[in-house]
């Protein structure tokens, strides 16, 4: 048997976009494997969820549904992971926090050696994966020694999966006692930042200020993302001086991002920045100072003192668009 | 309380663009590169020493900070470097990077762990050389211990710690009982990240990692460190995870500089077809 394992991540009763994108590693596992692939979803609430997971093509969805799965945590959500992945070849998560956090802990549990991060699968001679390193200064070519191989897959790397049509058998599992360490643990609280753009690691632009922005991050960033839709995403050092909250930052902290569109504003492309997204397909930078390194994998790249700039971009995009 | 800090020696980071891949994809040569310690580490030491000491007294220790590292003979420097910010003892586990994966490592840190008995292990998120995540996840589950991973608050209570947690659309605070491991991430270096029951409410820490003064740095050669073989924690050194070649990344064909915002939207329009 070399089945793959889905688990799914899943939010107020919904399955996350996350889970998508595992589930296209998945096909090309499974086939690769001469297998199929089944979807864990797993925490509380989950109907709606469940009938998300049923469309994406696998062989059963599997649900682990209990009140004691509100409120995320590994100790509660490992056990019950661990025991399904039992039956599995190969188990996938998508490196979110959430995946990062959980697959790790479920490797530990099953003594099994865990590639996070993946970006692709290379399928001719036996399963291995490719993965970024410093940084995305280099990527390795890892093999997993192990009966059952635990991987987490980099979102931005795999396309969302579409639904395949059909919908797939659905099984109840057993939700497994926690052990000791769970009951030392007491989920606080989760203070949600709400937004009505797009998710950064979903949007088809992505609009990203640096420290140059200043106070004005969001009078000046605000109408160019209304105009294209787009995301806001932010460097470090824009986080850190407290100029944009951290949920935004892009970068080896923070989110990786590899949108059609990516405008890097007043950020000048330190090494950790560039991590999170020199994949998108078009950069466009706009900075002042024209030797910052943010020019180096920018397409095009605008010197110029983006306070003008961007206002001015703002108004030709909106001419533009609508001739 | 007292806290163990394992600790990792990088290829410098500032620097990651400088890796070089042979053609044969053997290896990663970090050659000219300086060694720095991998700064998410540097990271958790700071937490771990603001953790047990009053702040205003940081001379003072309430407790003891033990830090750990894997590596030859030279990775003594990164652990002295760290009794010299604080620190009060140092484990240098004898062994070479490519003898080891997070799996081994985890186990090894049990073992560890296991002898020194700490209140707490504080480490980094992950090393920014192999960017893998996983020892803190792995040694909280083979504990059975509660953890707290990419901590960005850290507030010591009575038996407890409460972290909060920098995660996908917001933060999560967990209470977790002692002994736990907590892993930072680079927030948790702000200047109201970290205070120990000691620490005044309204104190406030200098911005980042604290540095060692000369007279620390020649006191710290007095402080004691261990050596221990990595057979003596792990008895099963086998590899769950082998890299079997390396490849650089795509190159990115080079850009162009636009010569103002209209010929940006003209380019981004027609050129790219990006709006």
């Amino acid at each position: 048997m070399a089945n793959v394992l889905v688990v799914a991540e899943a939010a107020e009763g919904k399955l996350k976009k996350t889970t998508h994108s595992a589930v296209t590693f998945a096909r090309t596992a499974a086939q690769a494997l001469g297998g199929t692939y089944s979807i864990l979803v797993i925490g509380s609430d989950l109907a709606g969820a469940v009938d998300e997971a049923k469309a994406l093509g696998a062989d059963k969805v599997l649900v682990a549904d209990d009140a004691s799965l509100k409120n995320y945590v590994a100790e509660r959500y490992a056990p019950t992971v661990a025991a399904v992945a039992k039956g599995y070849a190969v188990v996938v998560g998508t490196a979110s926090a959430y995946g990062k956090d959980l697959l790790a802990r479920v490797a530990g549990k099953l003594d099994a050696g865990y590639a996070s991060d993946v970006t692709d699968v290379l399928t001719d001679g036996g399963l291995k994966y490719k993965r970024p390193m410093f940084a995305g200064n280099a990527f390795g070519v890892v093999a997993i020694n192990t009966p059952i191989q635990i991987v987490s897959v980099r979102q931005s790397a795999f396309a969302a999966a579409e639904p395949s049509g059909g919908a797939s058998a659905v099984e109840s599992v057993a939700v497994v006692a926690p052990g000791a360490g769970a009951s030392r643990l007491e989920f606080v609280s989760f203070d949600q930042v709400k937004s009505e753009r797009p998710e950064l690691t979903e949007a088809k632009v992505v609009v990203a200020g640096g420290r140059a922005l200043k106070e004005r991050f969001n009078d000046i960033l605000d109408p160019l993302a209304d105009t294209l839709g787009a995301a806001l995403g932010a460097s470090r050092a824009a986080c850190d001086a407290g100029y944009a909250p951290s949920d935004l930052q892009v970068g080896q902290t923070g989110k990786v991002v590899a949108p059609p569109l990516y405008f890097a504003i007043g950020i000048s492309g330190a090494i950790q920045h560039l991590a999170g997204m020199k994949n998108s397909k078009v950069i466009v930078a706009i900075n002042k100072d024209a030797d910052a390194p943010i020019f180096q994998v920018a397409d095009y790249g605008l010197v110029a003192d983006l306070f003008q700039a961007v206002p001015e971009l703002v108004k030709q995009v909106k001419a533009a668009k609508a001739s | 309380m007292k806290i163990l800090v394992p600790l990792k020696r990088v290829a410098d980071p500032d620097n990651a663009n400088k890796v070089k891949i042979p053609a044969s994809g053997a290896t990663i040569e970090t050659t000219g590169l300086e060694w720095k310690p991998n700064p998410f580490d540097e990271y958790a030491l700071e937490a771990a020493l603001r953790l047990t000491e009053d702040g205003k007294t940081p001379k003072v220790r309430a407790g003891e900070v033990v830090v750990v590292t894997f590596g030859p003979k030279e990775t003594e420097t990164t652990l002295r470097a760290a009794l010299a910010t604080g620190a009060d003892r140092a484990i240098r586990v004898d062994t070479t990077d490519d003898k080891l994966d997070g799996s081994l490592v985890a186990r090894a840190l049990k073992t560890l762990v296991e002898r020194e008995k700490p209140d707490l292990v504080v480490m980094g998120k992950q090393a920014v050389d192999g960017d893998s995540n996983q020892v803190g996840q792995i040694l909280a589950e083979l504990l059975d211990w509660p953890m707290a991973t990419f901590a960005a608050t850290l507030k010591e209570e009575a038996g407890a710690v409460l972290v909060g947690r920098e995660v996908d659309g917001g933060v999560i605070t967990l209470r977790a009982k002692l002994p736990a491991i907590v892993t930072v991430d680079l927030r948790i270096v702000a200047p109201t990240s970290v205070y120990s029951m000691k620490t005044a409410p309204a104190f406030k820490y200098n911005d980042g990692v604290r540095f060692a003064a000369l007279p620390a740095i020649m006191a710290a050669k007095k402080k004691p460190l261990a050596e221990v073989k990595l057979a003596d924690l792990a008895a099963d050194q086998g590899l769950k995870v082998t890299y079997h070649a390396f490849q650089a990344p795509p190159a990115r064909k080079a850009g162009i500089k636009v010569k103002d915002v209209t010929d940006l939207v003209n380019r981004l329009k027609n050129e790219a077809k990006a709006l």
